[in-house]
């Protein structure tokens, strides 16, 4: 067989797409997580704010802060870490407010994105760009 | 061989129906299963998985920690306190163990 100008097109293109590829499987990976958590409800914004640095040195220890009035539940993702979940905060009846605050690791510059699920059913996501400069999952 | 302690940051009283705010630390590795040895084995897996914060039995958070978690585990947040009593905070760790601390708090 011969390769025609077309093939070896199409075999360049085809290249392309591979190497594209794993971009596309990191934001389904937290995609999945995040339906996982909502059941694939489709989610609102506002009443809830996730509190992140703009610029994290080390990506071993980013504080962030999460706080949505009246939520029932607060569920933070990583989307651009190997395993893209974080931390899933669960109030109780004895809960003063509903926000907290933790220390988390991130991989490299990526979105942090946090989940509430309100009392009523509904969920409302805040998304926050964080640049890493020094990674913080090893490997 | 891990050197767990945890240390927990609670006002020593309140007036009845106060917010507090709590400031909990637990020194822990927390071994996301993802970095390696000088060899090129993966180190597998040991993190606390789950921290829970109770008031006289009632509860106040509850928290799933992932592998996303820095080590020594830092988690701030904020209890009501209707009357005088103890917070009780437990950690679960991966390997089973159970890590526990109270507090106790006056009203007046």
């Amino acid at each position: 067989m011969t390769m025609t100008r077309r093939d070896a097109l199409a075999l360049a293109m085809g290249g392309v797409a591979a190497t594209m590829l794993p971009l596309p499987a990191l934001a389904d990976a937290s995609a999945d997580a995040i339906a996982k958590f909502t059941g694939g409800a489709s989610m609102g914004e506002g009443g809830l704010t996730l509190t992140a640095p703009e610029i994290a040195e080390n990506g071993n220890t980013v504080p962030i802060s999460v706080d949505a009035p009246g939520a029932a539940e607060i569920a933070v993702f990583a989307t651009g870490n190997p395993t893209p979940a974080v931390a899933t905060f669960k109030f109780g009846p004895l809960a003063g407010s509903q926000m907290a605050s933790t220390r988390i690791r991130l991989q490299q510059t990526q979105d942090v994105i946090a989940v509430a699920k309100m009392p009523d059913g509904t969920f409302v996501q805040a998304k926050s760009t964080v640049k890493v400069t020094i990674g913080g999952c090893g490997g | 061989m891990k050197n767990v302690r945890p240390r927990v940051k609670v006002p020593k009283s309140a007036s009845a129906g106060d917010v507090i705010t709590i400031k909990t630390l637990i020194s822990h590795p927390m071994e996301s299963g993802t970095r390696k040895d000088k060899e090129g084995n993966v180190i597998p897996r040991e993190i606390i998985n789950r921290f829970t914060c109770e008031f006289n039995g009632e509860s106040v958070i509850d928290v799933t920690l992932e592998p996303a978690i820095s080590t020594n585990p830092y988690i701030e947040f904020e209890a009501k306190v209707p009357e005088a009593g103890e917070f009780k905070f437990t950690w679960y760790d991966d390997d089973g163990s159970v890590y526990e601390d109270t507090q106790k708090i006056t009203v007046g």
